[in-house]
Order: structure tokens, then sequence, then C-alpha cells
């Protein structure tokens, strides 16, 4: 057994200790995470996003909705009977980043896909006090100008690195997709699409 | 879940596991010196500091030990019980899965005697009783407020359901239906086959039929425009057809607005207004046929009130 004076003393030796105990946890929760099919494998029907839901996916970032909305339905009947099916890991394989947010201020909406209309969306998002009189959502008027991604063929390529098998063919169509849509456009497309491969039960 | 796509990574997990375990306990075990007798002095670690300090190799605290073992005890007691060693599942079989499941069971058979009285009335009974129409609101508030509002009294494009007046029909049948299929409106854009002279002839038209201000000589020529482009659904009366969710034109309930300019926009543009199907609402839920049941009682009651 090493002494505790040796190890002091030796800062090298210190420090690839330290490592070692800290990355046992990680090394046996996390690593195996990724060899598992539950985890690694899309759940049946679920495809890469098109390239307006990306777009769509890009503004729920950029305006911030991960701060009150979470994604992650949780195994509760509490949670499944007001949103739905629980998620499950395989939904969220095409999720780079992942949104499963922490807090709710809003409701979850993991299951938000399908359950309104495209009109309501619109509504809701311009002034949401419209349709629902007590929420305490901030207003997004300013979702209804031309959306501008440049970049969208570089992302697609870029997801493609870690395996979203976009073709070539879908890569060239891109920038046409977005021809004429506005960003409430590319918003609406991406929150009517969530959680819409929930397991059939 | 254990589907792991080789066995090598349980028995990873299982060994690390393990090793920390029993590594933490022998590492804890050589570093800890005797306990000191009584009048004892524990020795000097050898080394000063600062010309005079010096410290003392004393014992690790009894009462910390024993707290460190307890957990190592805790953590053997729990891989034992439940899953964590690798494919393990533990000597009491739980799972996440299986606790959500017993819960929503529990529930069914909490909720089912009150259901099933219910089930055996019809609608309009169902709807007259005050313990039916709290369960209704609570699940009215919960999967349709979002659209209709938590008063029933709807917005722009989402109907009041309070009105009495019905595109689809206010009969227990059909809400039940509107409920389980949903609805989606299909009124077509008439803005290019009527150009915007025609629109506005045809507005004004519309808005004669409730009997409202209107420019007669427009509303004259409209009329004709009317028989030949919307008499089809709206009927040549403008009283509506409810089979094609085509509403009323004489009254006074406008679900986008009843000024010339809301009218125009509706004719140029159409309106196709959609109702989601309740498999995106009640889809997953427990005592699905009884929560849909209670539900039309509800928004039929709410019409049944003066």
């Amino acid at each position: 057994m090493i002494s505790h004076e040796t190890i002091e003393k030796n800062i090298g030796l210190l420090i690839v200790l330290t490592i070692l105990v800290v990355s046992i946890g990680g090394l046996v929760q996390i690593v195996p995470l990724f060899f598992q099919t539950s985890t690694t494998q899309a759940v049946t029907g679920l495809t890469p996003y098109t390239p307006l839901q990306l777009a769509g996916r890009d503004l729920y970032i950029r305006e911030g909705c991960v701060g009150c909305h979470s994604q992650m339905v949780r195994p509760f009947r509490a949670e499944t009977e007001r949103y739905g099916h629980y998620s499950v890991a395989g939904e969220y394989v095409y999720d780079r980043p992942f949104l499963w947010g922490s807090k709710r201020t809003g409701p979850d909406l993991q299951r938000v896909g399908g359950r309104y209309s495209d009109a309501w969306h619109v509504a809701h998002l311009l002034n949401p006090r419209d349709v629902v009189p007590e929420s305490n959502m901030p207003a997004y008027p300013w979702l209804d100008r031309p959306l501008k991604d440049a970049d969208i063929q570089k992302k697609m390529r870029t997801l493609n690195v870690v395996g979203h098998g976009y073709t070539e063919a879908q890569i060239a169509a891109a920038p046409g997709e977005l021809e004429g849509k506005t960003e409430m456009d590319a918003m609406v497309a991406y929150l009517q699409v969530l959680g819409t491969h929930a397991p059939k039960n | 879940m254990s589907d792991f796509t080789s066995g090598f990574w349980p028995l990873y997990i299982s060994v690390i596991t393990a090793l920390s375990i029993i590594g933490t306990w022998v590492f804890i075990r050589s570093q800890t010196t005797r306990k000191l007798q009584p009048g004892e002095k524990p020795e000097l670690i050898g080394h000063t500091w600062d010309g005079d300090l010096q410290d003392f190799d004393n014992p690790l605290p009894r009462w910390w030990l024993g707290l460190f073992y307890g957990t190592l005890i805790f953590a053997a007691v729990y891989l034992v019980l439940w899953p964590g060693m690798g494919n393990y599942a533990g000597l009491l079989g739980w799972t996440s899965l299986q606790e959500y499941e017993d819960e929503v069971k529990a529930a069914e058979a909490k909720f089912q005697p009150v259901y099933a009285g219910f089930m055996k009335q019809d609608v309009a009974t169902v709807a007259a009783n005050p313990e039916a129409h709290a369960i209704g609101r609570n699940l009215y508030l919960t999967y349709c407020s979002q659209c209709h509002g938590s008063d029933a009294a709807g917005a722009k494009g989402f109907p009041n359901l309070t009105d009495h007046d019905w595109l689809y029909g206010g009969d227990a049948d059909t809400i039940r239906a509107t409920i389980t299929d949903g609805r989606a409106g299909m009124m077509p854009a008439m803005g290019e086959a009527l150009g915007p002279e025609g629109t506005k002839e045809v507005a004004n038209y519309v808005l004669s039929l409730s009997g409202r201000k209107h420019d007669a000589r427009l509303a004259s020529a409209g009329q004709q425009k009317f028989a030949d482009n919307c008499a089809a659904c709206h009927m040549p009366d403008g009283s509506g057809m409810a089979a094609m969710g085509a509403p009323k034109l004489t009254d006074k309930v406008w679900l986008y607005g009843g000024s010339e300019a809301s009218i125009i926009e509706s004719i140029a543009k159409g309106r196709n207004g959609v109702m989601p199907a309740s498999s995106q609402t009640l889809g997953t839920t427990s005592n699905r046929e009884a929560k849909l049941h209670l539900l039309t009682a509800y928004i039929y009651g709410l019409s049944q009130q003066k």
C-alpha cells in the first residue's frame, strides 16, 4: 500500500489517482448506456428531423423554451393522464442536444405534437392570452418573419457525423424546403412532430 | 432495462461496483490507526512546519468510521434487493415500469365503481348529476380548456361551447363523435375565384343574411355569387349544414369575427379549423371510455343551461 505521505508529496501521482477515483461513477453509470439497445436505437417510425423541423428546433433553443418547458413525461400516472405515454429513451436518439429541461413553469411538451391545431399554435405563440387567458407565457410575435437559416446544409452534414443519416438528396433539397417559410412555420412544424412516435398501447 | 449489446457490459458494471465497495473497505482498514489506550499519546507525524508546527497521527474518529462502514453495508444490501449489478434483477424484483403499472391499476380499481354507475346512464342523465359535472369539469379543464377556454366560451377560431350554436350538432352522439374523431374544417379559399370586388360583394350579402349593416348595392350583386359559390355548403338561405360543419350565417355567432373585414378574410383565405381526435388527449389515460362519456355529458350539459 502506497503511504499517504508518498501521494501527498508526489503531485503527478495525486492527480492520476484523483482522476481515477472521480471517474468511476461515470464509467459505471454512463459508459454502458452507449451500449444498450433501448438507449441507442430509435423507436419504431422515428426519423431525423426534416430541415423545417430542424430549423424550428434551433428557434426553440434560441427562444429559451427549454427554460420553462421540459420534454420528458415521467412514468407516473399523474403525468401520463395529462400528457400521454411516458417518454422512452429511443425517442431522443435524434435530439442533439437533448432538450429534456428540468423546470416546468409551463407544461411538459414531449407529447404536444398533434395535440393542438397549427392555428392554435400560431395564435398561442403570437399572444398566449388570446387562447389561454390565465397563461403567464411570454408572447413571441417576432416569429412571424421570414426564416433565415443559411447554415441548414452544414447542420445536416454535421449531424450526419454522429449518424443521423441524411441523404445527399435530402441535404440538396433542404434550402428549397425552407424557401418562403416563416420562423413561425418552422416552430410549429417542430412542435407538431414532438413525441408523435410514442409507443402505442 | 438490461438490453446490452454484449454480455461484457453487465460483467463490467458488476465487477467495478463490487471492486469499489471491497476496495474502499480495504483502503479504509489500511488507513485506520489502532484505537489509543487510555493515557497513550498519539505519535507525531515526522515533519515540522514554520519552524515549530507539528501534527499528531490521531486515529480516525470511531463515529466517522462507523458511518463509513454503514454506507458500505447499505450499498451491499441495496444491491442484493434492487437491480444494480449488471443484469441481476434484485430479490424484490422491482422495476419502474411495474411500479407505474401498479399505480395505474390501483387508480383504475379505485375509480371504476364511480364510473360504472355513470356508464349505465345516458348522457342527459349524467349531465344532470352534480358529481358527474364536477368530474367532467376536471376532465374538461385538463383536456379541452387550452383551446375552448376554461369558461368554455372559446376564442377566435375556437368554438364557444356554451352558446347553443353548433357547427356539427349538439346532440350527445355528435358531441361524442366530435371528441372521439376530431373535426377538420374545410372551407376553401374563394379569394381567387371571386376576385377582390366579388369577395366584398359576397361579404356584404352575408352581412345582410343576419340583418346587419351592409351596403345594399354590393349585397344584391353578391347574392348570385353566393348562390353559385357558397350555397352548396351554407345552403341557399344561409342556414348552414351540420354534416359539413358549415356554420349558419343568419345568426349573431361568428367563429372568426363578424365584421366586414373578418368575413372578407374568411371568404378570401378559407377557414380550416382543426380539432384533434381524442387519441391525442385521452389516448393513454385509464378508464378512457368512462372519461369520454363524462366529458360528452359535461359538454352536452354546458349547452343545456339557460
